[in-house]
């Protein structure tokens, strides 16, 4: 990314809520731009939303209604069932269950040891550092995708498989979660260390004391993508559990989609509530998400 | 730390270079991970797609067999094309879609951008077998809003799951619209970047927004322009929950992608040296995008 001092100061504000107050050109060619533009970002904007409004919208309507020509935007008699079914007969409680606690243990432990490594790749300086960052680099060429047959293998013979420790284990390291946190602290000036150092501080307290609590902006966008990767996952839990104990919420859904007959009216319960914590996460969160300068992990 | 003292006074006093121990400690618990996951299987990995390993039991080495089957394996090079054919549909179309977006976003002319930012992210919240569920619910045959709203106005159905190219491109549409909420972030994040005095001198010399857009925004963005395009490459190569949910690779095996005839031939019919032979390849294409990507951003940025 180009990095200069002088960010468009019109725009630097564009994050925040509320349209922006600033006094236009009132030239007539302005007036038409911005008609122009808000026009084309509000139609785009609907074409973006009108599938999420339908499927939501859909899921409403009873199984009987579903299909009924013609076809209707808002459901008449607007009824809860097919969540109902879903969350009862299709299991998804369990589901649910099991997928928030893989989402929050991996979350949790992604976010320290993409800390703890970002800060030693960011602040100290030897040459077992560099050969690790040039490891964690290639992570990002191999996939886990790429190598199902034999990561299976491995975590099977660890003894993983059909454990939750199985899904969550192999996908604790994240490139992204490393970058991002040696991105962070590559701006903290050294001199914050060296005067800890001066007072007699060890090395491990300065980064529990110091280094961690300054990170808490990095930490929470790590945590929220960390959270939205493990709760998306579908190829990795498939793999690895055999027991419908087991299941995550993504292999649940799939599973209602592979049938033979899709039952539509718990398919689209199931997966509605499949949606509604990131959306929860991400509305609370929204600025850390919106305002992470993501790519300055990827991009170095 | 008091340990240490001594071997500073004796060697050189280098900046940080003295402390070994606490980074190392730091990185102790990646640096498993890292042995665990990923150099174990790459390894094992290697070295079973060179065998008919099948999971279980013995296995013996036999040489390149592996590699010479997958050359003449039609279904092998149908994936591989699939896979090729959906990349260069989906990348361009993602891209282009989230540098409209976002440039309109940053616009000081667009209205109620904030809010309208939050209609484009949501569906990158979505998990790729949501997605699918989602467009295949749009997309239904005989059921979907889509091809309702066709035959209202006047047309006749469309096949948007029994014809192959059609289910490719409904895909390709439902894949652009999860992702751009990711490539515009990058693209907005990028944009602001570029220094407003640019654009000043340019609308004093009297450029126009159109002209201003290529000769100012697309030349400042291009490092983002190479990462984004990357990133959606790679993503692309590997992409599977987005059609097993919305077509299982169907109709038939037609649409079956490179990742999803790994799993099959890997975890269906047990060929495990067999489908890390074709990983293998998967792996080998990954890094030609990669090189040749960087080789022309190098370039790109040179001039």
């Amino acid at each position: 990314m180009t990095t200069t001092d002088m960010p468009r100061p019109v725009d630097a504000e564009a994050g925040r809520a509320a349209p922006r107050k600033r006094p236009r050109g009132g030239r007539g060619g302005g007036l038409r731009r911005a008609v122009s533009a808000t026009t084309l970002l509000w139609v785009l904007a609907a074409l973006y939303g009108l599938p999420v409004l339908w499927f939501v919208l859909s899921s409403f309507k009873p199984a009987g209604d579903l299909f009924s020509v013609p076809l209707k935007l808002f459901p008449d008699n607007p009824t809860l069932s097919g969540y109902r079914t879903a969350w009862d007969s299709a299991n998804f409680s369990q589901y649910f269950v099991n997928t928030a606690i893989v989402c929050v243990i991996a979350t949790i432990l992604t976010v320290g040891v993409s800390c703890c490594t970002g800060y030693a790749l960011a602040k100290y300086d030897n040459k077992w550092l560099k050969v690790f960052f040039v490891g964690i680099l290639a992570t990002t060429m191999l996939p886990s995708e790429v190598m199902l047959a034999p990561q299976f293998l491995v975590v099977r013979d660890l003894g993983l498989y059909n454990s939750l420790a199985g899904i969550i284990l192999p996908a604790l390291l994240t490139a992204t979660g490393c970058f991002m946190f040696r991105q962070f602290f590559l701006t903290v000036p050294d001199e914050l260390i060296e005067a800890a150092r001066i007072d007699g501080a060890r090395e491990l307290s300065i980064f529990l004391r110091i280094m961690v609590p300054i990170s808490r902006p990095v930490m929470l966008t790590l945590a929220i993508l960390s959270f939205q990767w493990r709760w998306n996952d579908y190829i990795w839990p498939l793999l690895m559990l055999n027991d419908p104990e087991k299941f995550t919420v993504q292999i649940g859904i799939q599973s209602l989609v592979g049938a033979q007959n899709i039952n539509w009216s718990v398919l689209l319960g199931g997966s509605v509530i499949s949606i509604i914590p990131l959306i929860i996460i991400f509305l609370v969160f929204q600025r850390y998400v919106m305002n992470a300068d993501i790519n300055a992990g990827l991009k170095d | 730390m008091t340990k240490r003292a001594s071997d500073v006074s004796t060697s050189p006093p280098r900046r940080r270079s003295k402390y070994t121990v606490a980074p190392l400690v730091l990185i102790a618990a990646n640096v498993v991970l890292f042995a665990l996951f990923f150099v174990w299987p790459a390894v094992i990995g290697l070295v079973y797609s060179f065998t008919n390993y099948t999971g279980v039991g013995a296995f013996q080495f036999v040489g390149l067999d592996n590699y010479d089957n997958l050359f003449g394996d039609s279904a092998f090079f149908d994936a591989l094309s699939r896979t090729l054919l959906y990349t260069v549909l989906f990348v361009p179309l993602n891209f282009a879609l989230s540098l409209l977006i976002a440039n309109l976003l940053v616009s000081r002319h667009a209205k109620g951008a904030s809010v309208a930012r939050i209609f484009f992210f949501i569906p990158w919240l979505l998990s790729p077998i949501v997605v699918g569920v989602l467009w295949r619910w749009l997309f239904g045959e005989n059921f979907g809003l889509v091809n309702y709203v066709i035959e209202e106005l006047g047309g006749s159905a469309v096949p948007w799951q029994s014809n192959a190219d059609l289910s490719l491109m409904v895909v390709v549409v439902a894949a652009s619209w999860a992702w751009t909420g990711f490539s515009m972030l990058l693209f907005i994040a990028a944009i602001k970047n570029v220094p407003v005095s640019y654009y000043e001198a340019a609308s004093l010399d009297g450029a126009g927004p159109w002209r201003q857009f290529v000769s100012i925004t697309l030349p400042s963005i291009a490092p983002t322009s190479f990462i984004v395009i990357l990133l959606n490459t790679i993503h692309a190569m590997k992409e599977y929950p987005l059609f097993a949910s919305l077509n299982n690779g169907g109709p038939g095996t037609s649409n079956n992608l490179l990742v999803q005839y790994i799993y099959q031939t890997g975890f269906d019919r047990g060929q495990i040296g067999y489908a890390s032979a074709a990983s293998f390849v998967l792996m080998l294409i990954l890094m030609a995008v990669a090189i040749i990507q960087l080789i022309v951003n190098r370039r790109v940025e040179n001039r």
